[in-house]
């Protein structure tokens, strides 16, 4: 075992007081066992100090063969640090959902420990397992173990990037489709576009099960399949009866907390005008056991949400307002081709597909790609007063 | 009449290491370049798919980013310490 050196970090301490977790106290655990902590601790501390950020990103680093899952890092002051001279990130696939066994943990675990610093991050925000921190010469070793225990990196640069999904049916009663298998038949059918980036930047695809949106797809993937019914709420009055009894104001936590208005409470009977409802999922996670997701599911399509980066962020806007579940893996892999041909054919370098369909168009691109305008991809209605009809030229 | 994939490579292959220095080339722009030269009942994306895997598998090539995902020749990390 490795005897740490001590280095002072009065900054960094700072950030291990008060009740929360803190990833300085994890850094400082896993120095017994990793001397390229301490040196880790150390660029912090000195960028804490200077307020200048002390890694250079990018560059050639990977795997043969690869162009993503590995995000070059190396330090500009290797002679202060040098065992973090090389700090590069792993990305690795995640299982679907993020089921894991304690076996599977523990050889991930393992692995990271002979290969890197043994610090990792549980999980990205794309959703992969983050191994954080490695020279370049461990590289291909720790992929062929990877590979050898039945892992895979995962997406990174302009590539699709690692798809995920919710707990989906797995876990959860509200699940509308099976996330996990969307998922994983997606990562599977596209694993070209996932290491050998082939796009004008990146491409995130989630699956959430229901409109909770536990993976915030809407707010994050390129790609959103969110699920939903059709038909009409699955109401158990009796039920309703007693989470009143039991002391929820039906009135005030429910009925008025819809968006839509869509549901009336008199004291003893809940009534929902589904044709109203826009499936926000509140009155249902109020009382799981009196309302329930409706018995047609299936899932609605949307496309373009992206976090800020090189523009502002956008959220998803509907393509497909219902797909059923038999049809859904059909489905969106054709709309996938299709959006891909045009975001290949018209996107700009580092030009995400939300701020592509922003340059050209809705309109254009639901043309491009083959796709009616619908309703249901009206997210509000139109406030601009100045809209002049052309009465005479319709007429005419 | 469809172009061998190891015909594509190499022209591929050329193609970068003219732009070596001077432009970062995108897979995209490969492809789209082969399909300027051969024509696209010659050959397809798909050829061009597997013309870049071939580079890529052999180590001719590599990816590298820079803000985004380019093919580049392969060459000691800039900014790797020495």
């Amino acid at each position: 075992m490795a005897v740490a050196e001590k280095i002072d970090t009065p900054l960094l301490d700072e950030l291990e007081k008060g009740p929360w977790p803190s990833f300085v106290t994890e850094i400082k655990k896993a120095r017994q066992t990793s001397p390229m902590c301490d040196d880790l601790l150390g660029q912090l501390e000195l960028s804490y100090r200077e307020k200048i950020g002390h890694w250079k990103h990018g560059g050639i680093v990977g795997v043969l063969g690869y162009g993503g899952g590995v995000i070059g890092r190396y330090s500009d002051v290797p002679e202060k640090f040098p065992r973090v001279a090389h700090f590069h990130t792993m990305r690795i696939n995640q299982p679907a959902g993020w089921f894991y066994t304690s076996d599977a943990l523990r050889t991930l675990c393992d692995i990271w420990e002979r290969h890197g610093s043994g610090l990792t991050n549980m999980h990205g925000s794309t959703g992969d397992i983050i191994f954080l921190g490695t020279r370049t010469e461990e590289l291909e070793p720790c992929f062929q173990e990877l590979t050898a225990n039945g892992f895979d990196l995962g997406g990174s640069g302009s590539s699709m990037r690692t798809p995920s999904a919710c707990v989906g049916p797995a876990r959860c009663e509200w699940a509308c489709y099976d996330t996990l298998k969307l998922c994983y038949d997606l990562t599977m059918t596209y694993q070209d576009e996932l290491h050998r980036p082939p796009f004008p930047y990146k491409f995130k695809i989630k699956c959430a099960g229901c409109p909770n949106d536990c993976v915030a797809s809407i707010a994050r993937a390129d790609l959103s399949i969110i699920g939903t019914w059709k038909d009409d709420i699955q109401q158990d009055d009796d039920a309703v009866a007693a989470y009143a009894a039991e002391g929820v104001n039906i009135q005030k936590d429910v009925v008025d907390r819809c968006p839509t208005r869509c549901m009336e409470w008199d004291g003893a009977k809940l009534t929902i005008n589904n044709r109203e409802c826009v499936r926000c999922m509140h009155c249902i996670n109020v009382m799981p056991k009196a309302l329930r997701p409706g018995k047609e599911r299936g899932a609605t399509i949307l496309i373009g949400a992206k976090a800020p980066i090189v523009q502002g962020a956008l959220l998803s806007s509907v393509l497909i307002p219902f797909v059923p579940e038999e049809e859904l893996e059909e489905t969106v892999k054709e709309l996938i081709n299709r959006v891909w041909e045009f975001w290949d054919e018209h996107g700009m370098n580092r030009e995400r597909i939300g701020e592509l369909i922003q340059r050209v168009g809705m309109a254009n691109f639901l043309d491009a790609i083959g796709l009616e305008p619908v309703p249901e991809m009206v997210s509000a209605p139109r406030d601009n007063p100045y809209i002049f009809f052309r009465t005479d030229e319709e007429q005419a | 009449m469809p172009v061998p994939i190891e015909e594509i490579a190499e022209e591929m292959y050329k193609m970068v290491v003219e732009c070596e220095g001077k432009r970062n080339l995108k897979a995209s722009d490969l492809t789209k370049a082969m399909i300027a030269k051969y024509g696209e009942e010659n050959c397809s994306k798909e050829d061009c798919k597997k013309a870049l895997r071939q580079l890529m598998d052999s180590g001719r090539t590599v990816y590298s980013y820079f803000g985004g995902s380019y093919v580049t020749l392969p060459k000691k990390e800039g900014a790797a310490p020495d």
